[in-house]
């Protein structure tokens, strides 16, 4: 590594830029989060006390904002309350979007990549285009697609699917609709970064050597996409988690996601110190899967070598 | 046999994936030129959307809201993300270099509701003892370059790191000062990346409505927080109307922008073979 030496005030300079603003705008709200999280509930004008007993001046950190999100106050079974049925709801939600992501994105990911080199382009801005456009309207649209008396239905019934509408929106399919819609691309464009680069020479040889194209596909390709599956899996599940427009717009009032609750804890309730323990629970519950995600592209980084 | 049914399906699956993806746009278009409110039928052509459209002043004076919170947020985004690019990839250690990567690619890793809320927190404290910022178009703009530097850098990053590191020494040698080096050569030859970070976060910012509803303050509404608003009471073709011009307007930019990249491609291909003939004149 040689060259570029800019002396040390002008390098001090270029560093301290981005870093007093991470520090301002993302450290220090991450400690305030944290703060609030360890301290009791307050009044309508102070939402929340001071970690300090105001009387005896004693510091004390109050662990109930945690207890209360994984057993309910009046003693309940363990795991047994809102919160966390939230939580495993957010996430259930999560993966199944990234599969159903997964099962429509890879064929089509694996078809681009083995297009014409010349159609490639066209057709991956025709996948980037929807993203460009409000995700938000995109999101509205689906209400109209979906409604009983929406094109879906009305499809469906002049096919003789169905002879009345069948009850969609508000529902967890027309949830999972709409987040599969967004989170596509996001499936979409890692796989086909892992599937273009593919010696598809290999597959031939499998073939050669008499596998069938299923058994071909199964212990060739798959494997060898492994880190993009990976790395597409995350992309989609965890912006999935913390999902808020999506379910508010098309999801059922049964179809409560973690969002949702921490806002109502937030706006409703306005129990802050139970906001925020919720908030950081789920910043727990984001990074064990990408530790998990760093541990296998570590990996594949390694493989690549 | 196996060739022809394979390309069959790839044709249809392809299809079908497009008609997912753009069947809402479609839709939209579709009916924000009907003439009724249903969105089922259509039943006839009419512009009384567009009409309704320009004459609702809360979409209208969110949309100029939106425009300059994305405006500024592009630009500071677009400033930041190149520092912070820069920053890790060309100083390899200095202190805090672990943290410092940890919190610029945080963002993009963290849920919008975690990080609306905890810059509501930040802004509570910071009103509770300095008095300011006021809630509203300043605060939202903060909350939507924390999100929009952390895009623009991984931008910035890849293409910084692929570019040719060359020209720069040979400016050194040359005797250019650092700074000089940095406007005359980095910054021209990752133009390119920079414009694609502006757009890209600009575009989030125009998007986003979950940092908006924590950050504004009362009377403060950015074109999603007053769609979000319309969105959750049912269906109104004012807002297809909206977004018909949305996405007119958003295919024009990135068509334009395509063309421009491919003509600038062009331009400095031809300008590397113009330098290689001079050279090859010139030794021979």
């Amino acid at each position: 590594m040689a060259a570029l030496r800019i002396p040390t005030p002008g390098r001090r300079f270029v560093i301290s830029v981005p870093y007093v603003w991470l520090v301002v705008f993302f450290f220090l709200p991450f400690l305030i989060l944290l703060y609030i999280s360890f301290v009791d509930m307050g009044n309508d004008i102070n939402p929340f006390k001071p970690i300090w007993d105001t009387q005896t001046g004693l510091l004390t950190l109050k662990y109930e904002n945690y207890w209360s999100i994984f057993r309910r106050e009046d003693g309940g079974a363990l795991f047994d309350t809102i919160y966390i049925e939230a939580y495993v709801r957010s996430i259930w939600y999560a993966l199944c979007t990234a599969a159903l992501c997964l099962v429509i994105g890879y064929p089509f990911s694996y078809f681009i990549a083995r297009a014409k080199p010349s159609v490639r382009p066209a057709l991956l801005m025709m996948v980037m285009l929807p993203f460009w456009t409000s995700f938000l309207l995109r999101v509205y649209a689906w209400k109209g697609i979906l409604a009983d008396q929406g094109i879906v239905n009305q499809t469906l019934m002049w096919l003789g699917i169905t002879s009345e509408p069948i009850f969609m929106l508000y529902t967890n399919v027309s949830m999972l609709v709409g987040m599969t819609y967004v989170y596509l691309p996001f499936m979409i464009l890692p796989l086909y970064a892992n599937l273009v680069k593919m010696d598809f020479r290999l597959l031939e040889a499998a073939y050669d050597l008499g596998a069938s194209p299923f058994k071909a596909f199964w212990l060739v390709t798959v494997p060898l996409s492994k880190s993009g599956i990976v790395a597409g899996f995350m992309l989609v599940f965890i912006p999935s988690v913390g999902e808020f427009v999506i379910p508010s717009l098309l999801g059922g009032p049964e179809n409560l996601m973690i969002g949702r609750v921490v806002w109502d804890e937030m706006f409703t309730s306005n129990n802050w110190p139970r906001a925020t323990a919720l908030a950081v629970v789920m910043i727990a519950f984001i990074v064990v899967p990408l530790a998990i995600y760093y541990h296998y592209t570590g990996e594949s980084a390694d493989e690549r070598k | 046999m196996i060739a022809v049914l394979n390309r069959h399906i790839s044709k249809v699956w392809m299809g079908a994936v497009f008609l997912f993806l753009y069947m809402p746009l479609f839709f939209m278009i579709l009916f924000s030129f009907n003439d009724t409110r249903q969105d089922a039928r259509f039943t006839g052509f009419s512009l009384r959307w567009y009409q309704a459209l320009t004459n609702d002043s809360r979409i209208v004076d969110g949309f100029w809201l939106s425009v300059k919170i994305a405006t500024v947020t592009g630009l500071l985004s677009a400033t930041l993300g190149t520092f912070a690019a820069f920053v890790l990839v060309r100083y390899r250690r200095f202190p805090g270099r672990t943290i410092f990567s940890g919190m610029v690619n945080a963002p993009l890793v963290m849920p919008e509701v975690v990080i609306g809320l905890s810059l509501l927190l930040l802004m509570v404290g910071a009103q509770n003892f300095l008095g300011w910022p006021p809630r509203g178009m300043l605060t939202i703009i903060m909350g939507h370059t924390l999100l929009g530097m952390a895009y623009a850098m991984v931008v910035i990053q890849s293409r910084l790191m692929e570019m040719d590191r060359s020209i720069e020494e040979a400016a050194m040698d040359l005797g250019a000062r650092p700074w000089q080096v940095f406007v005359l050569i980095t910054l021209p030859s990752i133009a390119q990346a920079i414009l694609a970070a502006f757009l890209l976060s600009f575009t989030l910012s125009f998007d986003d409505v979950v940092i908006s509803e924590f950050l504004s303050g009362p009377g403060v509404n950015t074109l999603p927080q007053v769609i979000f608003g319309y969105a959750r009471r049912g269906i109104n073709p004012t807002i297809y109307a909206a977004a018909t011009l949305l996405i007119i307007t958003v295919t024009t930019v990135i068509i334009a922008y395509s063309v421009w990249v491919a003509r600038q491609t062009r331009r400095r291909e031809r300008e590397i073979a113009a330098a290689m003939r001079a050279e090859t004149a010139a030794l021979s």
